[in-house]
């Protein structure tokens, strides 16, 4: 695998932005030419469709198309935004550059920061924190976002500060055989308490999302964020969430994965302080093609700390998925408490999934568990709901949206459920006319 | 009035023949009591009338008022009028009760005005917590809230005729008053037309039948009244095999014969320990074990 030409230090370097963005980007593009592309050879890789990635034939969104960082012209968040509903900040993201924001002026004037990257006033503090979480686990695709970030979102809530109501980031990634790299930087302040509900989505076009979503969840503070991906299904998206939690800070994350061609998230958290509580929970339901991969870390590097992962996920058509989940408790994280669940549904004959869990426990004083089902619907369910008269075809999407209830349950926000479980349905009801 | 007709009903599972010529005919408002012994077929039976795929029928008839069932999916001989209250009644994480009420009556074209009010009137009589209404339904319910579960649905649905698949089992004396009162309501109520399948005669003192019939061996062997059970409660199955001349009370299944579902992968954190080389007394073995 290699990149096309069009990815160059002087691509990177006309993105514009302030300097120590330019320089980053500079520095970042300079290390691509020795860099090693992923294989499936590669544990990390394993499954995955990323040797059917063609790297050559994409190249970076132009500064031009882009237009300028401060030049704002998207209004609203369209239907994901109405959705979210009352909303204490949005900001729109088009191919990774911030297009629009707004934010409650009253806490605005508590310092919250709610804007882009690469046009905000605290640029210097920003340059500070930008990298510090994803650098800790970079891959050769969170270089690349580093070399061709055009800005990104950042969120940052002060010390002490509850944001009553989400802030809303909806990002839209088009550009036929073009490539984006949105980038999004929260940080939670200590003992501050805010929720982000984050949307990936573009039209059916051959394009390749780079994305990296960095959570900073200082000491005592509380996180709520949900990623929303629902990419046209000729889209490629590779993404890196990963938090870092510190003394006594609750991380509840979601991601509900719908769209993409071949779409990967890795989802991590490092808790790194005592008494840290990490939640991760996702939905994915795969259908035609689609291949979604998943690779997890709850990662405990701190004593007292807890984590729990429940990722659920079903697969029809010709659908694959990849769950492959690794709970590391390091020797100084005495007392701490791991749980990994990763449960699929097969609906149809062609789909598959594959699941892998993993430990690597240094500590002798801790709590873990881990468990893994792949498997069709439960013949036993299928009848009993059909013994009270339901139809195969409404006990199939009882049953498969009753699987997914406890995640949806634990979504940070219940304002989006409904919409989600339809497109679930959608899917479902969308194999049976095909 | 309704006519639950079964006659000559055949049924095999796998290589073994289980229902060997068995006939019924049940009308509205009454209780008929099956009773038999481990291996007569009772729970074949009840699947085979409920059409549930794993039992094939090689001959006979089900019909409710001169309509042939056999054929028809389960979820279709359900809305023609037959209820399956199931010995083990399923799991359906997710799936409350509402939503499972309001599907089946949905399937009917029943309306759903009320439905809440509906449930809430039909779990006081038949004294079921709120919190099992709000859960999954019979998603870790004990044996008793599972049985007050089914009869609970089957008050609601309002079928022709209800099919109690081992109703006493698995559930205290108190449950068991509470569902056959509800039950032996219905029949009044709504002429509901009742076939108890049972192993215990103590359901019958509970739930008094009409009609008494003793299967073994995959057919009705004795039919009578309650004095058919006072029977079976003082001289047991074999006595009352023994007074018939039958020789055979139970079929022993084939091993081939056995009924497997195909659950899927499931590792234990024990196997992925072992997988990776770790000791089997693994200090962090699985808690939840």
């Amino acid at each position: 695998m290699s990149i096309s030409k069009s990815f160059s230090t002087d691509v990177a370097r006309g993105l514009g932005g302030p300097s120590w963005l330019v320089d980053r980007r500079v520095r970042a593009s300079g290390s691509l030419d020795s860099i090693t592309w992923p294989t499936s050879a590669e544990e990390i890789w394993r499954y995955s469709r990323i040797e059917d990635l063609d790297l050559e034939k994409y190249r970076p969104v132009s500064a031009e198309r882009l237009g300028a960082a401060d030049n704002e012209s998207a209004p609203g968040g369209g239907p994901f935004a109405r959705e979210a509903g009352e909303h204490s900040g949005m900001l729109v993201v088009h191919d990774g550059r911030v297009v629009h924001h707004e934010i409650d002026p009253d806490l605005e004037a508590k310092g919250l920061r709610v804007c882009g990257l690469a046009t905000c006033d605290d640029s210097d503090e920003i340059a500070n924190v930008l990298g510090s979480v994803s650098s800790v686990s970079a891959d050769a695709f969170t270089v690349l976002n580093d070399a061709f970030m055009p800005g990104g979102a950042l969120i940052s809530v002060p010390g002490g500060v509850v944001v009553p109501h989400p802030i809303v980031i909806v990002h839209w990634c088009d550009g036929d055989l073009e490539a984006s790299f949105p980038h999004t930087l929260v940080v939670a302040g200590e003992s501050s308490e805010v929720t982000v509900l984050e949307r990936f989505s573009s039209p059916n076009t051959d394009h390749l999302v780079d994305a990296v979503v960095e959570l900073v969840v200082r000491d005592n503070a509380s996180l709520r964020y949900l990623s929303v991906q629902e990419h046209g299904p000729r889209t490629w998206h590779i993404g890196l969430q990963r938090a870092h939690l510190g003394r006594d800070a609750r991380l509840a994350s979601a991601a509900v994965a719908l769209g993409g061609g071949y779409a990967r998230l890795r989802s991590e958290s490092l808790l790194d302080g005592t008494g840290a509580m990490s939640e991760q929970v996702a939905v994915y339901f795969g259908d035609s093609d689609q291949m979604l991969d998943f690779r997890t870390l709850q990662d405990h590097a701190a004593p007292h700390t807890r984590s729990e992962l429940l990722f659920k996920g079903a697969v029809e058509d010709t659908a694959k998925s990849v769950y492959s989940g690794m709970i590391r408790i390091r020797e100084d994280a005495q007392k701490s408490q791991a749980y990994q669940t990763n449960r699929n549904l097969v609906l149809t004959d062609g789909a598959g999934a594959e699941s892998i869990p993993n430990l690597e426990i240094l500590a002798n004083d801790v709590k873990c568990a881990h468990g893994s089902t792949v498997g069709p619907i439960d013949d036993d369910q299928r009848y009993y709901l059909e013994s009270r008269g339901i139809s195969p075809e409404e006990a199939e999407r009882l049953i498969v949206l009753g699987f997914f209830d406890d995640v949806f349950g634990r979504l940070p926000s219940s304002s989006l459920t409904n919409s989600l479980q339809r497109s679930v349905v959608d899917k479902i009801e969308h194999r049976r006319t095909r | 009035m309704s006519v639950l007709s079964v006659s000559g009903l055949h049924a095999t599972v796998g290589d073994t023949e289980i229902l060997r010529g068995l006939s019924v005919e049940v009308r509205s408002g009454e209780v008929h009591a099956i009773m038999g012994p481990n291996g007569s077929g009772k729970s074949t039976l009840s699947h085979t009338l409920m059409g549930r795929t794993d039992y094939t029928v090689t001959s006979g008839s089900v019909q409710v008022d001169g309509e042939e069932l056999l054929g028809l999916p389960t979820f279709e001989r359900a809305t023609k009028g037959l209820f399956l209250a199931m010995q083990y009644p399923v799991e359906v994480p997710g799936v409350p009760m509402a939503a499972l009420i309001s599907a089946s009556l949905r399937s009917r074209g029943v309306d759903t005005v009320d439905l809440d009010s509906r449930i809430a009137t039909e779990a006081d009589r038949l004294h079921v917590r709120d919190e099992f209404l709000l859960r999954g339904v019979n998603d870790e319910f004990s044996g008793g809230e599972k049985k007050r579960i089914e009869t609970l649905q089957l008050a609601l649905l309002r079928p022709k005729f209800a099919i109690l698949d081992e109703i006493d089992s698995g559930l205290d004396v108190d449950a068991l008053r509470d569902v056959s009162r509800r039950v032996e309501a219905m029949t009044k109520e709504q002429n509901l037309g009742v076939v108890a399948i049972t192993h215990y005669a103590r359901l019958l003192t509970e739930l008094r039948p009409d009609h008494v019939h003793v299967m073994m061996a995959g057919r009705i062997v004795a039919s009578g009244g309650p004095e058919l059970a006072d029977e079976l409660e003082a001289s047991g199955y074999e006595g009352v095999a023994a007074r018939l001349g039958v020789a055979e009370l139970a079929i022993e299944k084939q091993e081939s014969s056995k009924v497997a579902f195909d659950r899927g992968k499931t590792e234990s954190l024990a196997d992925v320990l072992k997988a990776a080389g770790s000791k089997a007394d693994d200090p962090f073995a699985d808690p939840l074990a």
